[in-house]
């Protein structure tokens, strides 16, 4: 694996940010949020990746009771907002877990979060009970996924950064015509 | 009187808007920029500008719907 620096625009001229492994923060990055950058020395905009992400991920799932994150594809309940929530990583993987253990038969784990709908009647139930919450929920944890996927690209490749940033040089200045 | 609550009951629900607002320019700032300066300059004009578009779109609909 390549190892990698780019240069960005700044305060210090020529100055590099090292990436290390850009292909190990980007898999660090998408298991755990923000755990990406910090591996790649990125203290700050890991840990405020991982506060934004984590707690929208986690208020999304409180918020419908552990019901809004849920992994299944069957005829009745085709799940396409859990491609979404799976970017955040690690946090949607036990969807996974609980919709196998359903599937066999066997009782979800930690009292039914983040298990599937045994019947289209449950899920019915939990859109009565949760009323628009279940909807939110489903919002915030699919956008956690999705600003993940935003991070682990600025793990993999570094800033996009913006041409208002570069400071600007005194020979870009046009030469005075005056004699 | 209760006609009067209900719309602001429902003006309530934006609040939920809020956070997801705040996260959405914070996360993409800091993916547009490496210094926590430019990241929070950044992420203040483009959650302003989210704000001004939502409330834009609002109005929008506030007024068709007291229209038709």
């Amino acid at each position: 694996m390549s190892k990698a620096a780019v240069a960005i625009s700044g305060a210090q001229p020529g100055e590099v940010i090292n990436l290390r492994d850009p292909v190990v923060a980007a898999i660090l990055g998408w298991l755990i949020p923000g755990m990406g950058h910090i591996y790649q020395g990125r203290t700050g905009k890991g840990v405020l990746f991982m506060i934004c992400i984590l707690s929208t991920f986690v208020f999304g799932l409180v918020i419908s009771d552990g019901r809004a994150v849920y992994a299944s594809w069957t005829e009745s309940d085709k799940r396409l907002p859990y491609f979404c929530q799976l970017g955040v990583g690690l946090p949607a993987l036990p969807a996974l877990v609980q919709t196998y253990l359903v599937r066999q038969g066997k009782a979800p784990l930690f009292g039914g979060v983040m298990a599937p709908p045994a019947t289209p009647a449950e899920l019915n139930e939990w859109y009565k009970t949760l009323h628009r919450y279940f909807e939110l929920g489903t919002v915030y944890t699919m956008i956690a996924g999705l600003l993940n996927i935003l991070a682990v690209y600025d793990a993999w490749g570094g800033p996009v950064e913006l041409e208002a940033e570069e400071p600007k040089r005194d020979d870009d200045e046009p030469p005075d015509s005056n004699p | 009187m209760l006609s009067f609550v209900l719309p602001l009951a429902e003006i309530m629900q934006m609040w939920y808007s809020v956070p997801l607002i705040v996260v959405i320019s914070l996360v993409y700032s800091a993916t547009r920029h490496e210094d926590m300066r430019f990241i929070m300059a950044h992420s203040l004009r483009l959650g302003m500008m989210i704000t001004l578009f939502m409330a834009a779109i609002m109005a929008v609909l506030f007024v068709l719907g007291w229209w038709l």
